[in-house]
């Protein structure tokens, strides 16, 4: 049992590798690292779940060729980003800028959040209210009817 | 009151239903080019039918062009082609983009089947076709008398598909009649 678990511990450290293996490295390792966080945050156009990395489609690897390019002709990032959403839009990035149409897409699960967790603020009270946890203390009446029954002198009582 | 509350869940339901299904019947490749309102990007490419002469994209001036992206490996473009060479017929400028292929065999794929091109141009390693745009092939751009592109069309242009676009064409015409001294 303890190997077993200690096996499935093990697989918890297998961190997703991207299938890529390029041909020629680049020409420096800063510019390979960089190479690697871009084509994991850029989207292929034709597989559209994958990333560039990810995809087997020729124009990924294309893409990614042109990556390499102008990577090695010193553009920074963000021009590499703003050089593939000038072809293809906005759509190529998996981590859209925050701007008028994206604003659902950033903000929205925190509305729900939000929402979902107003929700539940309500229900919980509304539960405790209900199991009179919060409840007005009785009337004389209901109190003497309440003692009967505890005593056991109320013919109805149950066991 | 209380029993209109017991209605909500049903109206979640059929709002995120209704939401879905229209999803559903989306084409997850109809994206709007992003160089739509631009001009064609400068190029300068051998002309497949001329070998040792290039095309630009002066190509693009002077009348309303079909551009389309095609390669003999692509299996849509063996059906696209009959209508390309039927829209010919009518009188559409079309003007090829041979597409990461072989000029021997896009030639006599032109040769055997005919060719409805004005003009096509080589894009052997598919650099152009990323400053354009492109993703695959077919896909069929329209382009004004001035080398501005209007509309981008993914996949074949069949006769369903040209219903869609002949009234914006017909309206470039247009505009490019009246431009004329």
């Amino acid at each position: 049992m303890r190997l077993v678990a200690a096996l499935l511990a093990l697989c918890l450290l297998i961190v997703p590798a991207w299938a890529v293996i390029e041909i020629a490295p680049l020409s420096s390792a800063e510019l390979e690292a960089r190479y690697r966080v871009l084509i994991a945050e850029l989207r292929c156009p034709k597989c559209q779940n994958q990333n560039l990395a990810d995809s087997d489609a020729p124009i990924a690897a294309d893409l990614r060729g042109e990556i390499r390019r102008l990577l090695e002709a010193g553009y920074d990032d963000r021009e590499i980003a703003a050089h593939l959403v000038e072809r293809y839009g906005d759509f190529v990035l998996y981590r859209p800028a925050v701007q008028k149409n994206t604003l659902v897409l950033w903000f929205g699960p925190g509305v729900l959040a939000v929402i979902g967790l107003l929700v539940l603020v309500m229900v919980v009270r509304r539960q405790r209210r209900s199991s009179g946890l919060d409840s007005p203390p009785l009337a004389a009446a209901e109190q003497q009817k309440l003692d009967a029954l505890l005593k056991g002198t109320e013919p109805e009582t149950r066991e | 009151m209380k029993n209109l509350k017991l209605f909500i869940p049903l109206l979640i339901f059929v709002v995120l239903g209704l939401f879905l299904l229209w999803g559903l019947g989306k084409d997850p490749s109809d994206m709007p080019s992003a160089l739509i309102d631009r001009s064609v990007p400068e190029f300068s490419l051998p002309d497949l039918q001329n070998p040792g002469m290039t095309l630009d994209q002066t190509l693009f001036q002077g009348q309303v062009t079909l551009l389309n992206v095609w390669g003999t490996w692509c299996p849509p473009c063996r059906v696209e082609h009959p209508f390309l060479v039927a829209l010919e017929k009518q009188g559409v400028a079309i003007v090829g983009m041979n597409y990461k292929d072989m000029p021997e065999a896009a030639r006599e794929w032109l040769a055997d089947k005919g060719d409805p091109y004005r003009a096509t141009f080589e894009d052997r390693e598919g650099r152009y076709g990323i400053n354009l745009g492109v993703f695959g092939a077919p896909e069929t751009y329209l382009v004004d008398h001035r080398g501005k592109i209007h509309y981008k069309h993914v996949g074949i242009v069949d006769e369903a598909v040209w219903q869609q676009i002949e009234p914006l064409y017909n309206k470039l015409v247009a505009a490019s009649e009246e431009d004329r001294p």
